[in-house]
């Protein structure tokens, strides 16, 4: 069915009895030309573009447990197009321009709100940092305002502008910059693909593969063994573990990262504000609660929940970035396992072995990536070569010194 | 999470800073070509199990801790003093 206007007035008047699963829950087949393993953002979104843009029809979707149940739905859903360095500056772009047209490709509501994404600065280095970052922004069309002191503290009058440890001095104003709705990205994407022929597969988790001659021949799961010619693989926090299972060491690390909402409150936050000073980050959704989260714990996990010294942590800094929020109360936190890659950037990019192929290492950035990773990856798939908006996340660039470092940590996973 | 520091009893884990892999202590030698520094500098084994690790007791006795720690449940397995294993080995 074709959502439109009409089908909610004619369901309203029909008792809502026409609406149907959105998508099928088919048995999987023995054999498929393309076996996507993970059904989560970048999972979705490749199978969707390969039935797409490269015609493939014989797709299937792997899925341990149900779809979108993995950090496409526990992310603080940032999207935004403010990257500094030559590989991630075109690649966000990319993905920025495939976000604005989304709903109306996958006919699908994922509630973008370009409200606008502010960085906040502290420091005249930092203005001039934003500057330089803005002026780059702006030369590859995106959108950038630099703006001062006085006018931070006319547009979000909310903040601590009077006694903060850390004094507002400006920031930069991304006004295409904002939030979407996590899960309908991930459900519009599975039902943009199974409309296009693409089996999804929930509760199949792969447990090995199948490499004879060097070439990739198939997977074993726990619904039976699967025969595929080209295997994609997107499981984010778990890229080591099912990496290894193909015999590759990856330079990646597992961290937790934990995020916080409120209560539902008066809309008080109109946009998306960071404090990358304080590690705090804060928006509002639509339904009120203030959803808000900082840096990761810092140890490696696999733990999917944090400890209280970050929840303190990040508390402390929205109190000293804007003290009213400490009369809301704050309903839950959780926790999300990201693939840390050594430079903080993604890995997408074949393998040493024929037919398997690697969309890794997502780290803080992987929800505002899902559109344009699904559009690069797929590419690579179906054609064997790099799109041109990602042909720098290669897997090798650690050992030929062509790392992308946005925060020049080096080596260091857990401060990116 | 609380470590058990060998020199200093058992402590809230916000006294440490975390360093990474314990891998780290095994430095190849100068010359032992760009492989294996890239292997020592990038690659991570990155188990869902117990890992070993550096952890820095900054706010107590500052030494360097090389801890087992179960990494689906963050339960410390073991603590010894690094500088008791690079003393083993010489
Ligand atoms: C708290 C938090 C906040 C975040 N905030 C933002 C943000 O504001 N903006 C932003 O851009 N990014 C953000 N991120 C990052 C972003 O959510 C992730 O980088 C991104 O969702 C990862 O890609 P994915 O959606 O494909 O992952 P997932 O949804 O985790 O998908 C991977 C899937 O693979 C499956 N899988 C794993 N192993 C197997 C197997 N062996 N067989 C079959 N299936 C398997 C998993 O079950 C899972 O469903 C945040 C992350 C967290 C944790
Ligand atoms: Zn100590």
């Amino acid at each position: 069915m074709r959502y439109s206007a009409w089908e909610v007035f004619r369901n309203g008047l029909t008792g809502n009895k026409g609406w149907k699963p959105v998508w099928r829950n088919p048995e999987p087949k023995s054999s498929y030309d393309v076996v996507i393993v993970g059904g989560g953002g970048h999972g979705l979104s490749t199978a969707y573009y390969l039935a797409k843009n490269h015609g493939i029809a014989n797709i299937a979707v792997l899925e341990k447990g149900y779809l979108g149940g993995g950090n496409v739905g526990r992310n603080t859903t940032i999207v935004r197009a403010n990257y500094m360095l030559e590989g991630n500056s075109q690649f966000y772009s990319h993905s920025l321009k495939l976000w604005e047209n989304l709903e109306r490709e996958l006919n699908y509501n994922v509630m973008l709100s370009q409200r606008g994404q502010i960085l906040l600065a502290h420091s005249d280095g930092q203005m001039d940092r934003f500057a330089r970052l803005g002026n780059m922004m702006r030369m590859q069309g995106d959108d950038a305002e630099l703006w001062g002191r006085d006018e931070v503290r006319a547009k979000l009058p909310y903040l601590n502008h009077d006694t903060a440890r850390f004094p507002i001095y400006g920031g930069l104003m991304h006004w295409r910059g904002g939030t979407a709705r996590h899960d309908a990205v991930a459900w519009g994407y599975a039902r943009g693909a199974d409309r296009r022929g693409v089996d999804l597969i929930q509760n199949c988790q792969v447990t090995g593969f199948r490499i004879e001659g060097g070439q990739i021949r198939g997977v074993d799961t726990t619904r039976g063994y699967i025969a595929a010619g080209k295997v994609g693989m997107c499981v984010a926090g778990r890229s080591s573990q099912v990496g290894e299972m193909a015999g590759l060491r990856l330079p990646i690390e597992s961290h937790v990262l934990q995020a916080f909402v409120t209560e539902g409150l008066k809309p008080l936050i109109p946009h998306v504000v960071s404090f990358g000073m304080g590690h705090f980050y804060i928006s509002q959704s639509d339904k009120g609660g203030l959803v808000f989260g900082g840096d990761l714990d810092g140890y490696n996990s696999y733990a999917q929940r944090g400890n209280l010294p970050m929840a303190e942590h990040v508390a402390e800094a929205g109190m000293a970035l804007m003290p009213m929020i400490g009369k809301a109360r704050m309903l839950r936190s959780w926790g999300g396992i990201m693939d840390m890659s050594m430079d903080g950037s993604p890995i997408i990019d074949k393998t040493s072995i024929d037919g398997f192929f690697i969309n890794c290492g997502w780290c803080y950035g992987g929800f505002k990536a899902v559109p344009a990773s699904g559009d690069v990856f797929a590419h690579l798939i179906a054609t064997g070569n790099h799109h041109a908006a990602a042909n720098r996340f290669l897997l090798d660039r650690f050992a030929t010194g062509r790392m992308i470092d946005e925060t020049g940590n080096g080596a260091t996973p857990n401060l990116h | 999470m609380r470590i058990d520091c060998p020199l200093c009893g058992c402590r809230d884990s916000r006294e440490f800073h975390y360093r990474g892999t314990g891998k780290l202590m095994e430095r190849p030698a100068a010359d032992a070509g760009a492989e294996a520094f890239h292997d020592y500098i990038y690659m991570r084994e990155n188990p869902a199990g117990v890992n070993c690790e550096l952890w820095f007791h900054e706010m107590g006795c500052r030494a360097w801790l090389l801890v087992e720690r179960d990494v689906s449940s963050h339960e410390f397995l073991s603590v010894r003093l690094a500088e008791s294993v690079t003393r083993g080995k010489q």
